[in-house]
């Protein structure tokens, strides 16, 4: 029994990873472009939302509302003003800009924050949990991972049923074409990473809400971000989603074995589907 | 007519780095004992630093886990002195091929990940071996250790330095870490200089700046990005076991540590001038400059390295050097091929 119980907890932290990555996954695969500053942003929105709860006294989910509209603005600035002058075919200068903006938003938040651990406090959720009869599951994992799976909903309905995420794809399969047809790529870049710093948002209110955060742990959100990615496959949102299960539930059986091992497994576990299937276990994009 | 890369301007230059580098060498003789420490981490930096110049500059690949390397080279130099009581010194090479062995393993599943995801990728393996050493305990496990007090008493070569100069056992280590770390860049250099000059040089190139072009004229773009990085794997493991026989304590922490042995390595070459030999050298300067004025600030330190860095990538993508070299023309290690008119005897 006790093993059910760690397996189901490592699905539902696999949702954490999932919401950590559906942003990573969002930017590549429209501009396929690797921010390597993603970690530190989601850090950077849990800080945000943390200035938001403690200056107007706000309950995260309501500090986070007034947060993801201020993202989407320094997303979509990000991108128009920095990213955009650097997206090419030679793949070098963005990954050295935005591992320039990684170094950078860490010591800036190390500056203004001090290297103390902070927490996001959600009240009596935090504790609360709820018997599934086999199972006992706390309410913020099993909202956690509700809320991937929405956002992953969300994102699907953006991509498949509205005119910019046509817009998203069509600029993601061939940028020159797409100009030729009335749309303007770096527009659609601007808003594609705006809607990213949403994701991002939500993925740091869960980070904030359900474990202690520093300014130093963002490489390490981009790490699990990036593993679930190519895990899933590259451009599949639902494979993000399993690769994030996957590597959540080796890192819970891993830490079951050795409390040592549960940060190792997870990366073991990313090399193993790496050697035995290099495109991921639900390939769609092509690149 | 023949095909020559050598510049009137390169032999001077050529000559030039001789003078500094006997100067360097007699250095310890007058220099305090805090220059040398310094020059000590400058010349590793820029060891480092030409290393990853090699892999992204020339190769290609932006690798941000090179700290993998580092720290695997300066854990098997421990090793070696802990386990099979080596002498520091003698146990360096072991760091170079500890890292070669991990840098097999470690192309093999980077190469895997297509463009911009092998930087992570070599992350995620960096990430593994950090862990897998932290498990090591009879090397003081995530706690770290230090070199035991017998190993750097009696270090090979120490005694003569000692006598020589007239200084304490302490301060004739440092002359010897800084002699080593001197030698360890020259030849870095000189063999990154040889190696573009040579036919791979010119195989890098075409890789570089197109690598469809490079296929169609039979070159084996695989075999040659391992062959960078193995190379590069290689030198980063003994600059790693040469900067802890200097520092003579370890933890996984320090000598995995992405911001120190990459992230200063990245911006350094950036800022310097990425794809050059003269980039990392410049870069070194302007990094050391900007510690010494920023040493008091803490994190402002960082946060203005990375700005500098994205400002440089915006603006001047190829560095300072590149800025330089565009104005003047100037080129201190002519790597480029010229046809030169040979005037026969008796051609007339």
């Amino acid at each position: 029994m006790i093993w059910l119980d760690t397996l189901v907890q490592g699905i539902l932290l696999g949702g954490l990873y999932a919401l950590f990555a559906a942003g990573l996954s969002l930017v590549f695969g429209i501009m396929r472009l690797v921010n390597l500053a993603h970690g530190d942003m989601i850090v950077f929105a849990a800080f945000a939302i943390l200035l938001i709860t403690q200056t107007l006294g706000l309950h995260p989910f309501l500090a986070a509302l007034i947060a993801a509209p201020v993202m989407f603005a320094l997303g979509w600035a990000l991108q128009r003003f920095v990213l955009n002058r650097v997206l090419g075919k030679d793949i070098l200068p963005p990954l050295l800009v935005t591992f320039g903006l990684s170094v950078a938003l860490q010591n800036g938040l190390l500056q203004g924050f001090s290297a103390d651990s902070q927490r996001l406090a959600a009240g009596p959720l935090e504790s609360a949990s709820v018997d599934l009869g086999l199972v006992t599951v706390g309410w913020m994992p099993l909202l956690t991972f509700a809320t991937a799976i929405a956002v992953i909903v969300g994102l699907n309905q953006i991509f498949y049923r509205t005119a910019l995420g046509r817009a998203f794809r069509a600029t993601s399969d061939d940028p020159v074409t797409a100009s030729l047809m009335g749309i303007a790529p770096k527009g659609v870049f601007a808003l594609a990473t705006g809607l990213a710093m949403v994701v991002v948002t939500i993925a740091a209110l869960y980070l904030g809400m359900r474990s202690n955060f520093d300014p130093s742990i963002g490489p390490a959100r981009l790490i699990y971000a990036f593993e679930a990615v190519i895990i899933g496959g590259l451009g599949s949102l639902w494979g993000t989603l399993a690769g994030g299960v996957i590597i959540g539930v080796a890192q819970t059986f891993g830490a079951a074995i050795n409390p040592e091992w549960q940060i190792l497994a997870g990366h073991l576990a990313f090399l193993v589907v790496l050697l035995l299937r290099p495109r991921g276990l639900f390939p769609r994009a092509v690149d | 007519m023949r095909v020559t890369t050598s510049t009137r301007t390169g032999r001077i230059a050529g000559l030039s780095a001789l003078a500094l580098v006997a100067l360097a060498l007699a250095l310890p003789a007058f220099a305090s004992r805090a220059v040398i420490q310094d020059l000590f981490t400058i010349l590793t930096l820029l060891t480092l630093a030409q290393l990853w110049n090699l892999l992204a500059g020339y190769g290609g690949l932006v690798s941000v886990g090179q700290q993998a390397f580092v720290g695997l080279g300066a854990y098997a130099m421990f090793a070696g002195v802990i386990l099979m009581g080596l002498d520091p010194i003698l146990a360096i090479p072991l760091g170079g091929l500890a890292a070669l062995a991990l840098s097999i393993p470690t192309a093999f599943f980077a190469f895997r990940l297509q463009g911009a995801y092998f930087a992570i990728g070599t992350w995620v393996v960096a990430e593994v071996t950090r862990l897998l050493i932290a498990q090591w305990k009879t090397l003081g496990g995530g706690t770290g250790t230090s070199l035991p007090r017998e190993a750097t008493s009696d270090i090979l070569g120490v005694e003569p330095i000692r006598v020589l100069f007239g200084l304490r056992e302490a301060a004739a280590r440092d002359v010897l870490a800084y002699w080593l770390a001197l030698a360890l860049a020259v030849l870095t250099i000189a063999a990154i200089y040889a190696l573009l000059r040579n036919r791979l040089g010119l195989a890098l190139a075409a890789v570089r700046d197109n690598t469809e072009a490079a296929k169609s004229v039979g070159i084996d773009t695989t075999r040659i990005k391992w062959a960078v990085f193995l190379i590069a794997a290689f030198v980063t493991g003994l600059t790693g076991a040469l900067i802890y026989v200097q520092t003579a304590r370890i933890s996984p922490d320090a000598a995995f540590s992405v911001t120190n042995w990459t992230a200063y390595v990245i911006f350094i070459v950036v800022i310097g001038g990425i794809g050059r030999l003269e980039g990392p050298i410049l870069g070194v300067i302007v990094f050391y400059a900007l510690q010494q004025a920023l040493a008091d600030y803490g994190a402002w330190y960082l946060l203005t390295l990375g700005l500098i860095a994205v400002v440089v990538m915006l603006f001047a993508p190829r560095g300072l050097w590149g800025l330089l070299s565009d104005r003047t023309g100037l080129h201190l290690f002519p790597v480029r091929r010229r046809l030169e008119r040979i005037d026969l005897e008796g051609g007339k």
